[in-house]
């Protein structure tokens, strides 16, 4: 049986604008095991990356967290100061971002940002955390790392620095690597790459990920368990070979049906019409009702809850209620 | 080569000078376009993709005229577009138009819905008040925008209204061809297939031509009949989709499509697929010789010294190479999958 | 905005549709919803209104010279009187009446030469940034050598030459002015000129003209104004010192400037003569500024003041 690293418990993180306030993230709830890879997948506005900064404390006011926990190793890191919170950051959950160049001080060289967190994370002298940066840089497939360590930022290509992002976020061996789109900004060749580096890196040193992205190559690729969000909710979550034969929610198979096709020639390319409603504004009932072919009376009365219609396999959607229903042949999609 | 094609481009290099310092004397220059030959046919959508620094937007630019080419012409419906000037060009514009990449900063935020989509008849036309309303009316209806929009301003909207606004300008002047500058690479992914969906159906309906530029295969492929693959300023390989997807003959569109992530879990521990090494080189200081030999599998003595001619290899297929491959690895097997004709998707 | 949008909206009757109200409504409405607004509005009206009513609403001729009520206070101080509100200065003169009167200049002074300043500078830093090259260059070495004579100097060649009048001090003040426009919008157009929407606009074959006007013109304008806005303040202050150095306003005129300025050696004996010129200074300011901002808000279609 595997082991909880990280569980989400009915997280909320509202922000309060000047408009009205914004769910961003509405009664969350995600487990990550030790070892695992679990992707959240979903469009601008659904959430993920809001989910992923609240894990690491990183919400800025006009946002807080208003309610929920997240357990990480047992422990509710939600109400610990922020003195404690940062000495978690780095040493048991780093993450990266989607543009390595502005997540990296210009004015630095590499080779000082590295140490720089290994001497504070790990108390080592300045020999040792150089020696561990080069060593780290040669992990991640850096050519010359000893250079590389002296050089600028802004001399490294979009590639290279995501490698040296990575090779900071893992040097003090952290259980949790949240990954923000780690490679939305890179070029496909380099994509490739980047994804198997972390693929490697993952099985040899048992770092969990959580993945954020909304390219399903990507999660396909990379994930063990997926949580598809979708307008500040979790509407579908199982493991990745399930939700790719038999997603559940219309949302995640509109999603797979608007996704071109590259490997069959003859690819019809079907689209959820409209966009995803306004954040100040969502509706009473589901919150997919607008782009949803499936769309009944019910859905339009009540918010459905995200219920466990199948072993390990939920959905939050009231087509399954009574019955579930197999979507993986309908073409309900314009 | 006949003279029937709507475009064809002969030799189109444009320069960029980065020379640095103020007193440097020796100039430097970045090709970033370095020798394109290409045509399009009229009703055909030519894809063009690359990594970043091929040069395929500076192409669009030339092409679009918002560039000046250093070298080369552009033959537009037999007329060389580089040797208009002025007023005649000013002209020209109406037919050829450009759709842009971030719909975020490609409509004036100071503009209205209506005055964005009216101002180039405004340009081009002198339509009495009723004509333009009506016009502005049946181009918001084609692209699929709430006719009660007219009076909002770009900021209301989401990113794929945008681009439906963006996509009735192009297409106001009934242009004879319309440049797609990465149209989708901004939207979400499922407002993509909504908007890729809208280009191929104005497509027919209106027959248009296009050349659609993206830096990802996923979306070029599901547009275009022929496709161009750009790497560091030149083409090394133009073809049919089909044939490109199936039996590439350039290594470099070999690992460009083995380097897309395919939607399928199933198929995630296929190891015989063939990734690149190394980065893309600079621009500004590209490699001698086949300038793709520094992350070329294949790659010969030869290839760092003498640069491949760009030709045609078999039928229909042009590849600059010295090696092209035979059994290339597309990523369509060909056995599966019946050739479909050109233009018919659905 | 043009009629045909109204027309338009206008034919397109339910829905939820964001109606475009008539001008005169829609500003109202949005000047109500900003306190600063309102409040800038209202100072500058009232400024407006008493230098138009000066006649009527001054109780004295504010050239009036009386040697019997010199340096009177103000009437709620020991001494003053309620004849003379604010008190009178060393010749006697009332100053309330004087600074009734002196709002018209300073007003006429302030806004007319910020607001021919502006022209000159918007235009020549729309043509600057717009075409550069050598037209850029040219304009800016022209602009660097106005920005190299000292301001002083040369509004005493000018003032000697023509002879001081207000003709001139509007003249000399604007000249002086125009620069700083001209270069911050040229800074703001070599941006703005980078942007897509302007590429676009040349890909659709839009006019230089129409680019500049229609795209250009109305993306730099909210700068323009913040700055304009706090430049009249800075010229009702620069008019002030002229007119202290004997080039400013002649007597028996009055401006706000040239009363402070007469009243400065009086300031440790008598210091209602430079301070309610001085306060009357401020409150305008600081309304035309808070008039500035909200018209700036306003102009921004994306700002939260709609």
């Amino acid at each position: 049986m595997s082991e909880e690293l990280l569980n989400i418990k009915n997280l909320k993180t509202y922000f309060h604008t000047e408009n009205g306030i914004v769910p961003s993230v509405d009664d969350v709830s995600i487990t990550i095991n030790k070892g695992e890879t679990l992707a959240i997948v979903g469009e601008s506005g659904s959430g993920k990356s809001v989910t992923s900064l609240s894990i690491m404390r990183l919400i800025d006011s006009p946002g807080k967290i208003e309610e929920g926990e997240i357990l990480f190793n047992g422990k509710d890191i939600v109400p610990v100061p922020m003195k404690e919170m940062r000495a978690l950051r780095g040493n048991d959950i780093a993450m990266i971002f989607q543009e390595p160049l502005t997540s990296l001080n210009p004015v630095f060289t590499i080779g000082n940002q590295m140490s720089e967190s290994i001497k504070l994370h790990q108390k080592k002298n300045k020999k040792e955390a150089k020696k561990l940066s080069i060593e780290m840089l040669q992990k991640v497939g850096i050519p010359r790392a000893d250079k590389v360590f002296d050089s600028f930022p802004h001399s490294l290509s979009g590639g290279m620095r995501q490698r040296v992002m990575i090779a900071m976020a893992l040097s003090c061996n952290p259980q949790l690597l949240i990954a923000d789109e780690p490679t939305t900004a890179l070029d496909v060749t380099i994509q490739a790459q980047i994804l198997k580096l972390m693929k490697n890196l993952v099985t040899e040193l048992n770092t969990s990920i959580l993945l954020i992205t909304h390219d399903l190559g990507v999660v396909a690729e990379m994930a063990d368990r997926v949580v598809v969000m979708y307008a500040g909710q979790v509407v579908e979550e199982t493991d990745v070979f399930t939700l790719f034969q038999d997603p559940k929610h219309p949302y995640t198979k509109g999603l797979m049906d608007s996704t071109p096709k590259i490997h069959e020639l003859k690819d019809e390319l079907s689209s959820i019409p409209g966009a995803v409603p306004s954040p100040l504004d969502y509706p009473k009932g589901c919150r997919f009702i607008d782009r949803c072919p499936f769309a009944m009376k019910k859905c339009a009365e009540e918010h459905p809850n995200l219920e466990e219609i199948l072993p390990k396999h939920s959905v939050r959607c009231w087509l399954h209620e009574e019955k579930v229903v197999d979507l993986h042949d309908t073409k309900s999609f314009a | 080569m006949t003279q029937n094609h709507l475009l064809e481009v002969k030799g189109l290099k444009k320069a960029f000078d980065v020379s640095e310092g103020f007193f440097k004397r020796k100039k430097q220059f970045l090709y970033a376009v370095d020798g394109l030959d290409f045509f399009v046919d009229k009703g055909e959508t030519l894809g063009i993709v690359g990594e970043s620094g091929c040069g395929k937007s500076t192409t669009g630019n030339l092409i679009g005229q918002l560039l000046e080419p250093t070298e080369g012409e552009i033959i537009f419906q037999g007329e060389d577009l580089t040797k208009l000037k002025g007023e005649t060009l000013r002209k020209k514009r109406a037919e050829i138009q450009m759709v842009f990449q971030d719909p975020f900063s490609s409509l004036n935020p100071r503009m209205r819905v209506f005055d964005l989509i009216a101002e180039p008849l405004r340009t081009h036309q002198s339509l009495s008040k009723q004509e333009l309303n009506d016009r502005v009316h049946e181009l918001m209806d084609l692209v699929g925008l709430n006719r009660s929009y007219t009076n909002r301003f770009p900021h209301e909207f989401s990113g794929g209204q945008r681009q439906r606004i963006g996509i009735a300008r192009a297409i106001s002047l009934n242009p004879k061809l319309i440049i797609c500058d990465e149209p989708v690479s901004a939207l979400d992914v499922s407002i993509q297939s909504q908007i890729l969906n809208l280009l191929a159906k104005l497509q027919k309906e209106l027959n248009l031509t296009f050349i659609f530029i993206g830096h990802g295969l996923p979306a070029v492929k599901h547009i275009s009949n022929r496709i161009a693959v750009m790497y560091l300023g030149k083409i090394v390989e133009l073809t049919t989709k089909e044939k490109l997807f199936q039996n590439p003959k350039h290594p470099y569109t070999e690992g460009l499509l083995s380097a897309v992530p395919i939607p399928d879990p199933m198929q995630r521990n296929v190891e015989d697929r063939k990734l690149l090494e190394g980065d893309i080189p600079s621009p500004a200081n590209p490699p001698s010789g086949c300038n793709f030999h520094t992350r070329c599998p294949y790659a010969q003595d030869i290839c760092s010294k003498v640069e491949p001619a760009f030709e045609e290899k078999e039928p229909g297929q042009y590849a600059a190479c010295h090696f092209p491959l035979n059994d290339g690895k597309g990523i369509i097997s060909p056995k599966k999958e019946m050739l479909i004709g050109n233009g018919i998707f659905h | 905005m043009s009629h045909e949008s109204q027309a338009v909206i206008n034919e397109v009757s339910e829905d939820s549709i964001r109606k475009k109200p008539s001008s005169f409504k829609r500003w109202s409405k949005l000047l109500l919803r900003s306190k600063t607004g309102t409040v800038g509005l209202v100072i500058v009206l009232f400024v407006f209104l008493v230098a138009v009513l000066a006649p009527v609403l001054a109780p004295h001729d504010p050239a009036a010279i009386n040697a019997a009520n010199m340096l009177k206070p103000p009437f709620w101080m020991e001494g003053g009187s309620t004849a003379h509100l604010l008190g009178t200065d060393n010749l006697g003169r009332d100053i309330l009446s004087r600074i009734i009167y002196g709002s018209q200049i300073s007003l006429l002074v302030g806004i007319t030469s910020v607001v021919v300043a502006g022209i000159i500078g918007v235009t020549v830093g729309l043509i600057a940034g717009y075409y550069g090259g050598f037209i850029d260059n040219a304009l800016m070495r022209l602009v660097d050598s106005f920005l190299a004579i000292p301001t002083i100097l040369f509004a005493l060649v000018i003032l000697s030459v023509f002879g001081p009048s207000v003709i001139t001090l509007i003249f000399v003040l604007g000249a002086t002015n125009w620069v700083n426009y001209a270069r911050l919008v040229r800074g703001e157009v070599l941006t703005i000129k980078e942007r897509d929407f302007v590429r676009a606009a040349h890909s659709i074959g839009v006019k230089s003209n129409k680019i500049i006007t229609r795209h250009l013109l109305p993306n730099v304008i909210s700068s323009f104004i913040v700055i304009s806005t706090l430049s009249v303040a800075t010229t009702i202050i620069l008019e002030a010192s002229l007119s202290f150095l004997g080039l400013g306003v002649q007597p028996p005129t009055v401006s706000w400037g040239s009363i402070l300025s007469d009243g400065r050696d009086y300031l440790a004996t008598s210091w209602w003569l430079a301070t309610f010129p001085g306060v009357a200074i401020t409150i305008t300011v600081l309304g035309i500024i808070f008039l500035g901002d909200w018209l700036r808000d306003v102009l921004d279609p994306r700002s939260k003041a709609k």
